[in-house]
């Protein structure tokens, strides 16, 4: 039911930040917050069911079913495990991120605004809590078009091709995952003589050898594309920069991670055999991508292709941490994937408030901006450190559990993905230094942080430590799902 | 012909009773509001006579048509079109000199002609359906009759029809010929008691095919397409799109199915051929284009290439083509009479909302008008909310259990150009932020309350497709097995 609740609240609270525009222009960013807060305190409640966790049988905390679709065996069936709930916490933590970053960048058309912003997020949900894979489709998909339009409308000077492109590699490669998730209900219906999308119906289709290649590889292309991972990353960099701040961080933070959560809780665990096949290739691609867009970011004189950028390179850990399959190196991706969540929204929300003030993205034009905003620069060396993986903070203890579970699969691999430690700090470093430090140029008049940036920064730098340094709570309540996982594929492996 | 039959054939004998009056109507008085009403309580009567029907059904009354559920579907599918074009013909209309009191009565007999087509089993009844049809179309396409383009487009659409029909009369000949048979169960027959396939039957299918293929607008047929549409006034446009190729392409699968054509496997080799090239083709045609109808017109090429796929999938599979045919059409029906009536809605007496200027900034202009042609444009890309998208759905079933691999590969780069346009082509155009221009365009409370409603269609049937998948499913179960 609460599973339910969640979606509800976020579709609803769209719809009224849409009509409250009529009352007030600046109404519906209240309803956004207020949306946002009962989602929070919403998600209070499997916490505490997590918490006892001791006590339970299943990995599966909460579930929800309806039949929809019965003459395909299609229902409308949500459920709530750690990693899942792990990923719901980092989208609501980033849906106040996302208001709180466009309370004054969107001047136009708020209530329609804030009406895509919260459907994308109902659209993420859908997608964390899917476990009917028809379901999980229609929203995949469903989150994308909130986001086009948010990217279209509100973004800066070359947004209608970036939406575009964005659009079009997300739709064709998610079609390719149609065609993936039809081939396997059929499988399963000449197997068994019924039709199901169901997750746990399909967990143990059997397959002619050779057969299970091909729709793994319509899931993983999907998921990789989303990612992104290399071939398939041209979309990222243009999207992410012409987004809006808002879309930006809900881009990077949360909606990148669908593609991992559909590696990890699909492809893997339904084609086991297949996906171990691939592992290497997968790998690789993961390795290279990492060591590559790191190469590439530093490259960049464009502050938010930076860390566009930056972002492709952290997921190329998680595909190495996913494709590795142990324990650790699942942790690891998970807390990869919470840890650059954070700091890549933070990244984006301090590139977006640099826009506003000096209204360029070009690192070139920058420049001194210590002396004249230092709280602003401050924040944002501390989270290029958490983004090139300093001790104490997330994403070290992420890389730090992907590497060495990797290496106990792949050495070379490892070892490949390892350096791309030593190009970190050179990106980031190089990020601070031409941003703040140097000559100031000529600006004059720069408001420092104010309340609002200090409040939901500080937020984020807060949880960024307590990841850092008290890991154990988040890895605690993703294991049972994680291992739950790994025992579903564990015959074959 | 005994009563059963008569009442089976309610909904015909309603609809070609509502031409008449139409036509005694007009010889009274020329009043375009009455010669309207008059036709919508006909085609309200029919529908509503269709249940008489469904009582009755299956039966074969007379020797030419077969009521069943199939054709009883189809005819509501194509009556409730009918009627939706008629409300938007009917505001579109009233606003433009001349007279169009014929108008609703040619809307009738092509409707006619369509349910004819629809219930048709037997040749002679499938070339009446189609002439009728045929024939109403032309001279709808010339409306308004004073304009050129109408009258250009109403020509070539004459001429293409013509040609077709002589292709499709000699397919029948060389068939007749072959199985001297005229009734399709007993073409049905000849099929079922020969092994090996029969030049002679072959080459009188590929015949017919190329005949219904222009009608359909399938690839290498599809010629006449974007000049009619366009030339055409956008209800009669919509009218074309839907209704004239729902009801052929209904023909096309009974055909198919009671005659037992699948087993000449060398037609489904054809049939891949022409939905590629249409998939392909239309998409790529439609990159271009700055005009929303022709741009339409392009779209529907695709979008018979994709239903054909379904279609090709039923002969290789037992089972699920007319299931997924149905569903398609029924989605597509709703959007593409939605989106034609967008279009309607905007053009105004002296000028035609048909370049993609006349979008730009819709959004914030008319945000719910802008509201429904997105969703329309959503459903013919075929994103999840909306009807479109469990058609293509089922399209995706049809395809893999078919082990149709190539061709669904060709769907989905289809469905990926296709976005680029519905896309950069409309969506953006409508979501730019342009100060309002001025444009007052007539506002018809009839064509609101349709768009609101097909709206309302689409987007029930994309969330809940649970009742129209039921009884589909117990349409096309009576067309598989209980012949």
């Amino acid at each position: 039911m609460i599973l339910a609740a969640l979606i509800c609240v976020l579709l609803l609270g769209g719809f009224a930040a849409w009509f409250s525009e009529r009352w007030s222009p600046t109404a519906p960013r209240w309803v956004a917050v207020a949306t946002l807060t009962v989602e929070a305190l919403l998600l209070a409640l499997p916490y505490t069911v997590a918490n006892q966790a001791g006590g339970l049988s299943s990995a599966w905390f909460a579930g929800f079913y309806l039949p929809w679709i019965p003459r395909f065996g299609i229902g409308f069936h949500l459920a709530m495990d750690g990693l899942s709930l792990l990923l719901i916490t980092l989208t609501v933590l980033l849906g106040f991120m996302a208001v709180s970053s466009s309370w004054l960048e969107i001047k136009c058309r708020q209530g329609f605004f804030y009406f895509n912003l919260l459907m994308c997020l109902a659209g993420i949900f859908g997608v964390f809590l899917a476990v009917d894979l028809f379901l999980f489709f229609f929203c995949w998909e469903l989150m994308i078009i909130p986001m086009y339009f948010l990217i279209s409308i509100w973004g800066h000077e070359n947004r209608i091709d970036a939406a575009l492109r964005f659009f079009i590699f997300t739709q064709v490669s998610s079609l390719l995952m149609l065609a993936a998730i039809i081939a396997l209900v059929l499988i399963h219906h000449r197997n068994c003589g019924v039709y199901s999308f169901d997750y746990f119906e399909l967990l143990n289709t059997a397959f002619a050898p050779d057969v299970a290649f091909w729709p793994m590889l319509g899931f993983f292309i999907a998921f990789t594309v989303k990612l992104p991972m290399l071939p398939f990353h041209t979309w990222l960099p243009d999207a992410h920069t012409q987004a809006p701040t808002g879309g930006s961080v809900i881009l990077a933070g949360v909606m990148l991670k669908t593609g991992a959560y559909g590696l990890l809780r699909f492809v893997i665990p339904l084609f086991p055999d297949a996906a171990h096949q691939f592992a290497p290739v997968a790998m690789t691609l993961g390795a290279v991508s990492a060591l590559y867009a790191a190469v590439t970011a530093f490259a960049q004189s464009d502050l938010k292709r930076l860390i566009a950028y930056t972002s492709v390179s952290h997921m190329g850990f998680i595909l190495l941490g996913v494709f590795s399959w142990n324990l650790l190196a699942l942790q690891g991706s998970v807390i990869t994937m919470l840890a650059h969540g954070i700091s890549a929204a933070a990244l984006f929300m301090i590139a977006g408030a640099l826009q506003q003030r000096l209204h360029t993205r070009e690192m070139g034009n920058m420049g001194g901006l210590w002396s004249a905003m230092p709280g602003l620069s401050a924040l944002a060396l501390f989270f290029s450190a958490a983004s090139l993986g300093v001790p104490g903070l997330g994403n070290f203890i992420g890389e730090f559990l992907v590497l060495q579970g990797a290496f106990s699969v792949n050495r070379v691999l490892a070892s490949v993905a390892a350096l791309t430690l030593i190009l970190a700090p050179v990106y980031a470093l190089s990020l601070i230094q031409k941003v703040c430090y140097g000559p100031p140029s000529q600006h004059v008049h720069l408001v420092d942080a104010g309340r609002r940036e200090w409040v939901s920064l500080g937020l984020l730098a807060l949880a960024c430590v307590w990841l850092g340094l008290s890991p154990q709570a988040v890895l605690k309540v993703s294991a049972p799902a994680l291992k739950q996982e790994m025992h579903w594929s564990a015959d074959e492996y | 012909m005994n009563i059963n039959s008569l009442i089976a054939l309610a909904p015909l004998i309603a609809v070609g009773a509502t031409a008449m009056a139409v036509m005694l109507g007009i010889a009274v008085r020329r009043n375009f509001m009455s010669a309207c009403g008059i036709a919508a309580g006909g085609i309200v009567m029919s529908l509503w006579t269709l249940g008489w029907a469904a009582r009755e059904s299956p039966v074969r009354a007379t020797l030419l048509m077969r009521v069943d559920a199939y054709s009883l579907f189809y005819m509501t599918l194509l009556l409730s079109a009918g009627l939706t074009v008629l409300g938007f013909c009917y505001d579109y209309f009233k606003a433009r000199e001349g007279e169009h009191e014929e108008l609703p009565l040619l809307l009738l007999t092509a409707l006619l002609g369509a349910s004819v087509l629809v219930c048709s089993s037997h040749f002679a009844s499938f070339f009446i359906g189609l002439e009728i049809l045929g024939i109403s179309l032309f001279v709808l396409i010339g409306y308004p009759l004073n304009q050129v383009r109408p009258l250009e487009a109403a020509l070539k659409y004459l001429v293409l029809s013509g040609v077709s029909s002589a292709f499709l009369l000699m397919g029948m000949a060389l068939i007749y010929a072959q199985c001297g048979e005229l009734h399709f169960s007993g073409i049905g027959g000849y099929m079922t008691s020969r092994d090996n396939i029969n030049a002679m039957v072959l080459s009188g299918t590929l015949l017919i095919v190329a005949g219904l293929g222009f009608k359909l607008s399938l690839a290498p047929f599809h010629l006449w397409t974007p000049d009619v549409y366009e030339g055409a006034a956008a209800p009669v446009s919509a009218f074309i799109a839907t209704v004239s190729k729902g009801a052929v392409f209904a023909l096309l699968l009974r055909y198919f199915i009671s005659t037992y054509s699948y087993d000449y496997t060398p037609l489904l080799t054809v049939f891949s051929v022409i939905a590629g090239l249409s998939i392909v083709g239309g998409n790529l045609l439609a990159l271009q284009q700055n005009n929303v109808k022709r741009l339409l017109a392009y779209s529907s090429i695709a979008h018979m290439g994709y239903l054909l796929v379904a279609f090709i999938a039923g002969g290789i599979s037992t089972g699920g083509a007319v299931e997924s045919v149905s569903f398609y059409l029924s989605a597509y029906f709703i959007t593409t009479v939605g989106a034609f009536g967008v279009v309607s809605v905007l053009s105004t007496p002296s000028m035609e909302a048909d370049d993609i200027s006349c979008y730009r900034g819709l959004f914030w202009r008319r945000p719910w008008l802008a509201a429904t042609f997105t969703l329309m444009l959503l459903s013919l890309a075929g994103i999840p909310l909306t009807a479109g998208f469990i058609g293509k759905f089922y399209i995706f079933t049809s395809a893999a259990e078919g082990r149709l691999w190539g061709l669904l590969l060709v769907t989905i780069v289809g469905s990926g150009l296709g976005l680029y346009y519905y896309y950069l082509r409309i969506i953006v155009v409508m979501s730019m932020n342009v100060e309002a221009t001025a444009i007052n365009t007539a506002h018809g409370w009839i064509s609101t309350t349709l768009l609101a409603v097909l709206t309302i269609l689409l987007v029930w049937i994309g969330c809940y497709p649970s009742l129209l998948a039921n009884v589909i499913q117990a349409v096309s179960y009576e067309m598989e097995w209980g012949l």
